[in-house]
């Protein structure tokens, strides 16, 4: 009791059911788990590990799928199947490094914008979102993408640096709005510090919309650096990104379809997933109804 | 009793939450007469608002009906189709909610809502001159006694006060209303002279056009001067009901007793004792009086069994062991 | 400043800019409260009742005027306050369901002040907290609870423990009632009597429910559109008004007794709309609502007069004091 006094009570099971109100949710949850975990054991669990990265066999090139390769193979001989698990990491560490490194700095200028309102702070937050907002995010990745040297690293400083404003936005809509509402009145008046009334009072209540968005983005993400890799500025060949593989595999088409089908595919499935997800966080977090 | 305009009979509502079922209105009867004004007294969560909306049938998604009927004008409303349904709410009976900001759409101009509402309950089946529905509006704005009735259709609700937009929301409601007049708490949300002014025209108005009201409100004093009968429910059950100068002078349910000297007096005398305990949570609540926890006169049957509404004569029921059987 | 006197507002102005004009909120008003007094403020919207509550507690500045506590001036705002000052001074806001945060619980929510200015030297504030709970009268398991997940009673409850946490001498209590039902009204008053005898509390009673404000207060003051009207002892404010405003709000109280019918003055009926805030009218701000309006009302403000030992009022009816006659 003494303890749970300073954390807050949960209900996992109340969580549970609100999550699930829409079974699709829960559909999204196993999809983005079953990516994670491939993604995580994908030398284990894959049929041919080895093909992930340079190899060649071309008696096995140009198979259709079969039993010995689930998804086909591609010109070198490559397994689709096994390089399509690997890809999945690197879709993943996409999401990871880019969000990671997006929502931290994003949320907290948002935070300081909107409870410094008509301040200098949030005129120089704003406005340096607004000048990155201005710019479409795929040019602008495009651009950095093709100053610096082509990589899965560059890639992903480029994602990155276009993609914070869209959490400051989002922060600092929800934080400017609580900023005049009784209870943060009642903390200044208490004599909290401004660190306690950002991190403690405000920033809770914009969990929900964060972690939706968090979410969401994450298909976004992955997308877009697939697009990267597509135009070849993000991973390089013989990488098993899964943009990489729709790109090289796009110029067999129609013939040897599987080769850049499946990976195409399995983009969808994966965004597909992450936005069923999000929208089962999005419920999560909804007030009730009384 | 044949020949009432509205008869609620023994209602049951509950509602289905995550932590199970709420059983908010258990056996709820009230009855109005044509031209007839009836005020339903009591604090919020006592399941006011759930009967009203029962009325109308504009109950939230997790609502079951459990039991009990409604009947308005011959009609089953709780049975009636849609359509029926729709049309009653057209040309029959209306609402007026507690906060006027909320029921107006703010991002269109008043005469805009205003004129949907008149064209779609009195030109259903013809296609109406655009002249002779502003007319009607402002007719109506007129009979709300809004100054400056063109003006008003021409503004958006923020350019208004809240007085004027209840007045509107008045207006709109008589373009439907012909036989019943539903108001939720019309003066919460307004100023005491405001909502002295909104009640002095609600009642002229209601007595002009013979209609009947039912008045809800938890501010006691705002009824006294209104309504000829009185319902008192507290958490789902009508505790007492009787003609209101006998209600005041001669309060029998303990609830009504304690609740009417709860009210701060304006002679003074120091401030009220409120009501020991609270309101008991709908999840749990038994078959018993469901005021028994917190009754002083509390026997041991009125923690089995609910008490029906027993009949003192003079039109004065009360729900209470006090005054009938065990 | 008498030795009784705990806070003196002297010409208090508070001009908000907006950009449709100058709104003027509190407009040059002054009151003291005394020690272990309660003071009421009654007024309807827009009449800078809780403005000034505001500003006294220094959620905003003021724009012209002093305000002192104690006999230390306090005109800045909440972050430039003195922690000592912090302490004493305290609010109770009107909503619960706003004034607390709803994503914190109860337990965080007093045990916020607490920690802000150290109250526990150990670091055990369950002990502290649970303290509070018996005190605002609520059952310990809920300290663990959300605010939302309780009725406006035990949330105001919360809102005073809040405030009482610090120990304050002095809180301003802004429409404390207006949002709950009336036997829960009564409850919280009373605990607010109580609390106040017990800890010698001084209150500024804001409310424009003028039934509560007969029996909490011990001295009236009446406000509309930023002005003060009329300021009396409470007996001699009810039974004996002297503002038309006053007479109009007094006869639209709806009442349930008789005697109270009876003690009610003759039904005054406005003869207008309110004015917005931004459009104040020339000379007296009520004229145009006034069925008792002359000539110079539309052209010069009415000063405040003592017409009666301890009654003041600002009415061109009442020119100067009732002896000078």
């Amino acid at each position: 009791m003494k303890g749970a006094i300073s954390r807050g009570g949960f209900d996992y099971r109340k969580s549970w059911h609100k999550f699930s109100k829409n079974y699709l949710s829960a559909v999204g949850l196993g999809v983005v788990l079953l990516v994670a975990f491939v993604a995580i054991f994908a030398p284990y669990i894959s049929p041919y590990p080895s093909h992930a990265e340079f190899y060649v066999n071309y008696p096995e090139a140009h198979e259709p799928p079969n039993w010995v390769h689930v998804l086909g193979t591609d010109q070198f001989g490559r397994d689709v199947l096994s390089r399509i698990m690997f890809g999945f990491r690197y879709s993943l560490m996409m999401a990871v490094v880019v969000l990671s490194l997006v929502v931290p700095p994003g949320v907290v200028l948002g935070l300081v914008a909107g409870y410094y309102r008509g301040g200098k702070a949030e005129m120089v937050i704003m406005r340096a979102a607004d000048i990155f907002l201005a710019v479409p995010p795929l040019v602008l990745a495009l651009s950095i993408c093709s100053v610096l040297t082509p990589s899965v690293f560059n890639a992903m400083m480029a994602v990155s640096l276009m993609w914070w404003p869209w959490y400051t936005r989002l922060v600092y809509s929800i934080s400017s709005s609580l900023r005049n509402e009784a209870f943060v009145q009642a903390a200044e008046i208490a004599g909290a510090s401004p660190f306690h009334i950002i991190f403690r009072e405000i920033l809770p209540n914009c969990l929900g919309p964060i972690l939706t968005k968090m979410t969401l983005d994450a298909g976004w993400v992955i997308l877009i650096g697939a697009s990267l890799s597509f135009v070849g500025l993000g991973a390089q060949p013989p990488t098993p990104d899964l943009g990489t593989m729709v790109s090289e595999g796009g110029k067999f088409l129609p013939e040897l379809w599987w080769i850049s089908m499946f990976p195409a595919m399995t983009i969808v499935l994966v965004i597909l997933g992450f936005n069923l997800l999000g929208d089962g966080v999005r419920d999560l977090f909804a007030a009730e109804a009384v | 009793m044949t020949g009432q305009l509205l008869e609620v009979n023994d209602l049951h509502i509950s509602y289905k939450v995550y932590e199970g079922l709420l059983r908010v209105l258990n056996g709820v009867s009230i009855s109005v007469g044509e031209k007839e004004k009836v005020g339903i007294i009591g604090e919020s969560g006592c399941g006011k608002t759930t009967t009203m909306k029962a009325i109308m049938r504009i109950l939230a998604a997790n609502a079951m009906v459990a039991g009990g009927t409604i009947a308005y004008k011959g009609h089953d409303i709780l049975r009636l189709g849609r359509q029926e349904l729709m049309r009653l709410h057209r040309t029959s009976m209306s609402m007026i909610f507690q906060d006027p900001t909320a029921a107006l759409n703010p991002v269109f101009k008043i005469g805009d809502q205003l004129q949907d509402i008149v064209r779609y309950s009195e030109w259903r089946s013809s296609v109406p001159n655009k002249q002779e529905v502003r007319t009607r509006a402002v007719e109506l704005l007129k009979s709300a006694a809004l100054p400056e009735p063109e003006r008003i259709l021409d503004s958006y609700p923020f350019q208004l006060s809240g007085g004027m937009r209840q007045r509107v929301c008045i207006a709109m409601s008589l373009a439907s209303a012909k036989d019943l007049l539903i108001a939720d708490e019309p003066g919460t949300s307004l100023d005491v002279t405001i909502e002295d002014q909104i009640m002095r025209l609600l009642k002229q108005i209601v007595e002009e056009r013979g209609l009947s009201v039912i008045l809800i409100s938890h501010s006691i004093g705002a009824v006294k001067g209104f309504v000829t009968k009185l319902y008192v429910m507290y958490a789902g059950m009508m505790v007492e009901e009787a003609p209101t100068e006998e209600l005041f002078s001669n309060p029998l349910h303990p609830y009504t007793q304690n609740l009417l000297k709860a009210v701060p007096k304006l002679t003074g005398g120091g401030v009220p004792e409120g009501i020991a305990g609270r309101i008991p949570s709908y999840l749990t609540i038994t078959d018993a009086c469901r005021f028994g926890s917190r009754c002083r006169f509390a026997k041991e049957h009125c923690h089995i069994n609910a008490p029906p509404a027993f009949d003192v004569g003079n039109g004065h029921k009360v729900a209470c062991f006090l005054y009938g059987g065990s | 400043m008498s030795a009784e006197e705990i806070l003196v507002v002297k010409g208090l102005k508070k001009y908000f800019k907006t950009t449709r004009g100058v709104v003027k909120a509190v407009d040059d008003v002054s009151f003291s409260v005394m020690k272990n007094e309660t003071f009421g403020l009654v007024g309807e919207s827009g009449s800078g009742k809780s403005t000034v509550g505001h500003v006294i507690m220094g959620i905003y500045g003021p724009t012209a005027g002093s305000i002192t506590f104690s006999g230390k001036d306090i005109s800045m705002g909440v972050g430039r306050r003195p922690k000592e000052l912090k302490k004493q001074l305290q609010i109770v806001f009107q909503d619960p369901a706003s004034s607390l945060n709803p994503r914190r619980t109860i337990g965080q929510i007093l045990g916020l002040p607490l920690r802000v200015h150290h109250l526990v030297p150990d670091g055990n504030y369950a002990e502290k907290v649970f303290e509070i709970m018996d005190l605002i009268e609520l059952p310990r398991e809920f300290a663990v609870r959300y605010p939302g997940e309780q009725g406006g009673g035990e949330k105001q409850a919360v809102a005073i423990g809040r405030a009482l946490a610090t120990g304050p001498s002095f809180i301003v209590l802004d429409e404390p009632t207006s949002a709950l039902d009336v036997s829960i009204q009564a409850k919280i008053i009373n605990m607010l009597m109580r609390f106040q005898k017990e800890f010698n509390l001084s209150y500024l009673f804001i409310t424009h429910n003028l039934s509560v404000m007969r029996n909490v207060a011990q001295r009236v003051g009446i406000m509309y559109l930023g002005k003060i009207v009329e300021l009396a002892d409470t007996p001699e404010f009810f039974s004996k008004p002297l503002h038309p405003y006053t007479k109009m709000l007094l006869s639209a109280v709806p009442v349930i007794t008789r005697e109270e019918e009876a003690l009610k003055p003759e039904k005054v009926t406005s003869t207008g709309e309110i004015s917005g805030a931004l459009s104040v009218p020339p000379g007296c701000s009520f004229h145009p609502r006034c069925p008792f309006v002359m000539d110079v009302c539309s052209k010069v403000v009415p000063l405040q007069v003592e017409y009666k030992k301890g009654h003041y009022v600002a009415c061109h009816l009442y020119p100067s004091a009732i002896n000078a006659e």
